[in-house]
């Protein structure tokens, strides 16, 4: 889940638009780029979209900690595929968001300046090598919590990226889980790798999902557009009911003295992350908020040079054909 | 007492050959498995570095689209490399696999060219330093294609397909980047006149490569030049760079005496082989 709090916006239109708008969704008709719909409608999905693209883009920056130390050849080359493919969901993301009536650059500006937010989850930092395998199973995990249902989505274009991202997103967490295999069978330091790396990304990882929103009217009015199709509990809830059995199958214990299965409820009960440390690192007070943010400013800035230079030869070439005709 | 008694245990033979074990006796210079060996480790350590140097740009490319093409670019680089390593851990006979030589050597049985380990610097000494590499490299797989050792060609059909790609877009970029604003235009000049010095290493044959030539194994690179001339020669005037005066170059690389920066680079890419020594990962 790489949206997190996303406000919905209220929405001033004509209610018998509305009204056919959202009977158009209900019927699960998919609404495309050049139909009417609410601005809320609008402005909700630029900012949803935009914040998942983000994420894409500053989750490179973790993983891409360890490119240059993975531990062997293969290793080294399924990381880079797979920071890779995140820069691919960037793109196909920041284009379903344009299709809106926003530039990425625009939205790349508001990254940038603070005014447009990432995952929480991406100012954690990266220590050890078995971080690269507990950032693919714990956290591209997560995210395919949330991204599987949004295959369903109404809005046409982020349905189609969704269903695109979801399944590469499904190979990654395949690939985090046998690196964690690796070194949960591997020698004691390996394992002791594995343990801390569990340690520091599970309650980080609970709080993707973002705090609980049964009661908010944001959420209510997301769930009607079919822009958010589960509550943030049903979803954490999901993803511990999935992960504890995996944690086990590696012999790592999950750091919650207070996790155990619940029969009537059919699922576990587990502590609830520190939600303090949740609204720190969203005001900017993670660990690596601005390390973060200052390495895409400084990748932004110093190629502005490239960029120019890309449009201006662009210019002179089209200069040469209309003197040439 | 008259000396101390030998504390050595009876089978210290066989303790030193398991011990060893793996290492075997090391090829012979001069015998025609030194060179092929040689030969393979030049290819592979060329495309293992310069895939790493390109690695490093991972999130931090001037635009969305150069950070996909730069790890695919990295990709294809450290997918050849386990192909040419792999071949030179066949050769070699020792049971040394592609990652034993890639995280296992140190920086002196390093055979590729100086150029490729050369910092990135900004994104445009990155794509001259990429050009020049790739202007040679496509002629040189292309010659492989024609070698003796059918492993060899096999590797070079293949590798050379992603090569010819990499020239195109590298090219393509030299060309635009030249002749785009009046600062683009002078750093690149810059990343040129800075990279000329390395680039005569990569045609300067030495007497492995002499008889590796000799037995139709691998081009004399020096045959390569008239080539990488005529793609450069191009381009640069496309461009609207100069081409730098003066034909010296460093040279070592190839024989494993390398610039202060291998070490460095090393010391990141193998750190976890090195710190834990047996794990499998």
């Amino acid at each position: 889940m790489y949206a997190q709090m996303v406000k919905s916006e209220a929405t001033n239109d004509d209610p018998e638009k509305l009204a056919a708008f959202q009977a158009r969704i209900d019927a699960n008709e998919k609404i495309e780029p050049k139909d009417w719909m609410p601005e809320g409608y609008r402005k909700t999905l630029i900012r949803q979209i935009g914040q998942h693209a983000h994420s894409e883009i500053v989750g490179q920056l973790p993983e891409g900690n360890w490119i240059t130390r993975a531990p062997t050849l293969e290793r080294k080359a399924i990381l880079l595929a797979k920071v890779q493919d995140e820069a691919g969901h960037g793109l196909y993301l920041y284009c379903a968001a344009e299709t809106l009536g926003i530039s990425r650059d625009e939205m790349t500006e508001m990254l940038l300046s603070g005014k447009m937010k990432y995952s929480s989850i991406f100012n954690y930092p990266t220590l050890n090598w078995a971080d690269i395998g507990a950032v693919g199973w714990l956290v591209d995990g997560a995210a395919i919590m949330n991204q599987v249902p949004l295959q369903r989505t109404s809005f046409g274009p982020y349905s189609r990226a969704m269903i695109r991202i979801c399944k590469e997103e499904s190979f990654h967490q395949r690939q985090g889980y046998d690196i964690m295999m690796k070194m949960a069978r591997g020698s004691p330091e390996q394992k002791e790798m594995a343990q801390d790396a569990l340690n520091r990304f599970w309650y980080p990882s609970l709080m993707m999902f973002g705090p609980s929103d049964k009661d908010s009217v944001h959420s209510a009015q997301s769930m009607a557009w079919k822009i958010k199709i589960n509550t943030n509990d049903e979803l954490r809830q999901k993803f511990v009911d999935q992960t504890v059995p995996q944690a086990e199958y590696l012999g790592l214990t999950i750091p919650d003295p207070d996790l155990k299965w619940n029969e009537e409820k059919g699922g576990y009960d587990f502590s609830e992350p520190d939600w303090s440390e949740f609204y720190d690192v969203l005001k900017g007070n993670g660990p690596c908020n601005r390390d973060r943010i200052e390495a895409r400013q400084e990748a932004w800035e110093k190629g502005r040079w490239f960029r120019d230079a890309l449009v201006a030869h662009a210019e002179k070439r089209a200069a040469r054909r209309v003197a040439a005709e | 007492m008259p000396s101390l008694p030998d504390i050595m245990t009876p089978d210290a033979e066989a303790l030193a050959r398991a011990a060893g074990k793996g290492k075997g006796a090391p090829l012979e210079a001069g015998s025609p498995e030194h060179d092929l060996f040689t030969g393979l480790t030049r290819l592979g350590d060329n495309t293992l570095i310069l895939g790493h140097r390109v690695s490093e740009w991972c999130g931090h490319a001037p635009v969305l689209e150069e950070d996909i093409a730069l790890a695919n670019m990295a990709l294809d680089l450290i997918g050849q490399t386990q192909l040419w390593l792999g071949l030179a851990g066949e050769v070699e006979g020792h049971g040394r696999s592609a990652d034993d030589l890639a995280f296992l050597r140190d920086a002196w049985h390093f055979h590729n060219v100086l150029l490729v380990e050369r910092p990135n610097r900004d994104f445009g000494h990155t794509l001259m330093r990429q050009f020049l590499f790739d202007a040679w490299h496509q002629p040189m797989l292309r010659a492989l294609e024609d070698s003796a050792d059918d492993r060899i060609a096999d590797i070079a059909r293949k590798a050379g397909k992603e090569v010819a790609y990499h020239l195109e877009r590298s090219a393509d970029l030299v060309i635009r980047l030249g002749d785009g604003t009046e600062e683009s235009h002078a750093r690149m000049q810059d990343a040129l006149d800075r990279l000329w010095p390395y680039v005569g290493e990569m045609f300067h044959a030495d007497e492995v490569d002499v008889r590796l030539a000799h037995e139709g194994v691998m081009p004399d690179p020096a045959g390569l030049r008239p080539t990488w001339d005529a793609t450069v020669d191009e381009i640069l005037a496309e461009s609207t760079l100069a081409r730098p005066e003066g034909d010296f170059f460093h040279k070592g690389g190839r024989q494993g005496r390398h610039t202060e920066h291998l070490g460095h680079l090393l010391a990141a890419m193998q750190w976890l082989q090195r710190a834990y020594p047996g794990a499998k990962w």
